[in-house]
């Protein structure tokens, strides 16, 4: 028998820190391509995050409620500044903005099942919004992007909100895209498009620029739709007091800010990871724009990119939210990532829990895809009752975080509940770092 | 025909009325005074006439009607119409007609920039000529300008047909000039009778439309991108 000895003469290999495994596949992809990577899904970089928040519950000074036996209300009423019919959900969750394109008709279906029967609501995409899915949703927020794809104003009439696109987390500042392979004929007669072709989406909105100018467009809107609906404004977490501010003096019912961690359908990696704010940074500014122009739970704020958990709901409440959306957490409820479909991310080069080829069309789940074969993969019945529970769990989990806070509603969640645990955090939030009463900013430090 | 004094009638009793109004009927609107937001959202085959200039989104969304407008129009005037006829007696101002989808906008006078953004099937005519940046990712229908063309037309044109008869200051990415077949003389015949148009010949129009090379991502065209 030969003994093995270890050579102690080298060193082990040692990869850099800045050239790191995954960046030298990333220039090395470059090089081979010629083209800049693109991939569905939000920033996944760690980022300071809900995680680093805690609640402090109740103790002496504070009485907590009962599990089972005292109410914690949840419901939320969205649109209460000037639309003649603001709309009531069951639950602040609602779902995120996602379109028939990006999404196969089934996972579009499946939403508005899981959705309504929770009694939340769900929002079309670019592209416009197709019969299923507004059969098949109690509350539907129609979606007025840049592109205005498939957008018509009966459809306009038949949404229960409307939601005027800005910008998205994922990419903030930019439009969208939507790659030849999910063009199918159906995508492309709403869209009035080529089959087949990569679909490029706008930026900017095509007839209105700043917000005196999105002041008429919103009357526009309000007059062809009678006043009845809250509008929303969505934006991307870049500025948010100052985009908070400009969307209320614009006239917006509803702003919808949406964090980094918001996934999309479709854009270049670069754009995803380096572009905008985590929302942990976006909350504590919105809502104090709201609150300088005394409109704080007058005009309600939605916030999304991120949400996973009850805590993530409870924790965006109290500090100052009136409801949240979930995007990337409801396709995994409806079964994107699943462990039972290993073999076939496995052919296509990834893992569960790592698969981001949204753009692709080849989601071997049957949701970000137009492919029939894949789409008939996903029963709409099944995915929607998955929704569902995913749904009342986080509703569930929030209350009773709330009720341990001594809480007879999620919105009586404040930021007195709450503490960081890293100084990144307690800036960003200005919530007293954990065992302290200082938070980075605060005078007499 | 029944007169709204704007001057007496807010606007959204002048827009509650139109929307709701039958087929046929024959709207005068007086006193405008650059009201934004005027004659939107209907979807009856009405005669509507605004007598003075119009704010922004004039007609907007519009559904069948018949609008016209004695005067001229802020932004984004037709803007979204499906169907009917949207008729300009004197200058439009930028992104007029913007993401159309059907119907017809006739403009006698001058067109601000982004004429025909993004149109999705209307057709737009234009008596005098258009700013910069028209048919910025225009995807279909067809646009017919009987005077010049400002800076990048047709920039990232999907597949709508531009009609210049007089000159193009430049062209955007990814739209070229194209060959005039019988075909595309008639569709312009077709139009400028539609519009009225009697002092421009179909033959005097050159053809823009586009080169299709963006229709794909490809390393070639990243300057493009």
């Amino acid at each position: 028998m030969t003994e093995k000895h270890h050579d102690y003469t080298k060193t082990t290999p040692r990869f850099s820190a800045t050239f790191d495994p995954f960046t030298v596949s990333q220039i090395q992809r470059a090089a081979a391509t010629g083209i800049y990577d693109i991939r569905g899904g939000g920033t996944k970089r760690k980022l300071p995050h809900f995680d680093d928040l805690l609640f402090l519950g109740a103790s002496m000074s504070r009485y907590p409620l009962e599990g089972y036996r005292e109410r914690c209300g949840t419901d939320v009423v969205l649109g209460t500044r000037f639309a003649k019919k603001p709309i009531h959900l069951k639950t602040p969750v609602t779902i995120a903005g996602m379109s028939f394109g990006a999404l196969s008709a089934q996972a579009k279906e499946a939403l508005g099942r899981g959705a309504s029967a929770v009694g939340t609501s769900t929002t079309t995409g670019d592209g416009g919004m197709t019969p299923e899915e507004r059969g098949h949703s109690s509350t539907l927020v129609y979606q007025y992007l840049p592109s205005r794809y498939g957008m018509n104003p009966d459809d306009l009439r038949k949404a229960d909100a409307i939601e005027i696109v800005v910008g998205q987390g994922a990419k903030p500042g930019g439009g969208g895209m939507l790659l030849g392979q999910k063009i199918s004929a159906r995508v492309a007669q709403m869209r009035d498009l080529p089959e087949g072709i990569d679909q490029r989406s706008a930026c900017r909105h095509p007839d209105w620029t700043g917000p005196d100018d999105l002041e008429i467009k919103i009357e526009e809107l309000r007059e062809i739709t009678g006043w009845e609906k809250p509008i929303y404004v969505k934006v991307g977490a870049s500025r948010p007091y100052y985009d908070v501010s400009l969307a209320v003096k614009s006239g917006a019912d509803v702003v919808v800010l949406d964090g980094m961690q918001g996934g999309t359908a479709a854009t270049q990696e670069v754009f995803i990871e380096h572009v905008g704010l985590p929302i942990l940074a976006a909350i504590r500014p919105a809502v104090q724009a709201l609150q300088d122009l005394g409109l704080h739970r007058k005009v309600q704020l939605i916030v999304s990119g991120g949400i996973r958990t009850g805590a993530d709901v409870a924790k965006a409440l109290a500090l100052g939210a009136d409801a949240v959306a979930i995007g990337t957490a409801a396709l995994v409820a409806l079964g994107d990532q699943s462990p039972d479909l290993a073999d076939e991310y496995a052919k296509l080069g990834t893992v569960p829990g790592a698969y981001d080829d949204w753009q692709d069309g080849r989601d071997p789940a049957g949701i970000t895809t137009q492919d029939p074969a894949l789409s008939a993969r996903l029963d709409p019945i099944l995915g929607g009752r998955r929704l569902a529970n995913y749904l009342s769990v986080l509703t569930m989990e929030a209350q009773t975080i709330a009720r341990a806070c001594g809480k007879s509603h999620l919105h009586n969640l404040e930021p007195e509940d709450l503490v960081a645990l890293t100084m990144e955090a307690a800036a960003m939030t200005r919530l007293p770092l954990a065992g302290t009463d200082w938070y980075p900013g605060k005078a007499g430090f | 025909m029944q007169t709204i004094d704007l001057n007496t009638t807010t606007l959204r009793e002048l827009n509650s009325r139109l929307q709701t109004e039958s087929a046929g009927t024959q709207w005068t609107i007086s006193n405008p005074n650059g009201r934004h937001a005027l004659a939107v959202g209907l979807t009856q085959p009405l005669e509507v006439a605004i007598e003075g200039h119009a704010g922004y989104y004039a007609a907007g969304m519009n559904q069948q009607a018949s609008v016209v407008i004695n005067g001229n129009a802020g932004q984004g005037v037709a803007e979204n119409m499906m169907s009917g006829r949207v008729h300009v007696k004197g200058n439009a101002s930028s992104s007029a007609g913007a993401t159309a989808h059907g119907g017809l906008l006739v403009i006698d006078g001058d067109a601000g920039a982004r004429c025909g953004i993004s149109m999705k099937g209307v057709d737009i005519v234009v008596r005098g000529s258009i700013g910069h940046m028209s048919a910025f990712m225009a995807q279909s229908g067809n646009l017919v300008v009987c005077g010049d063309a400002g800076e990048a037309l047709g920039d990232s044109l999907y597949e709508t047909r531009i009609f210049v008869r007089g000159k193009v200051r430049s062209l955007g990415a990814d739209c070229e000039e194209k060959e005039m077949k019988p075909e595309d003389r008639a569709i312009v015949a077709t139009l400028l009778e539609q519009a009225g148009v009697t002092d421009c010949k179909p033959e005097d129009f050159r053809l823009y439309g586009s080169a299709r090379t963006l229709y794909h991502f490809h390393v070639d065209n990243a300057s493009a991108y």
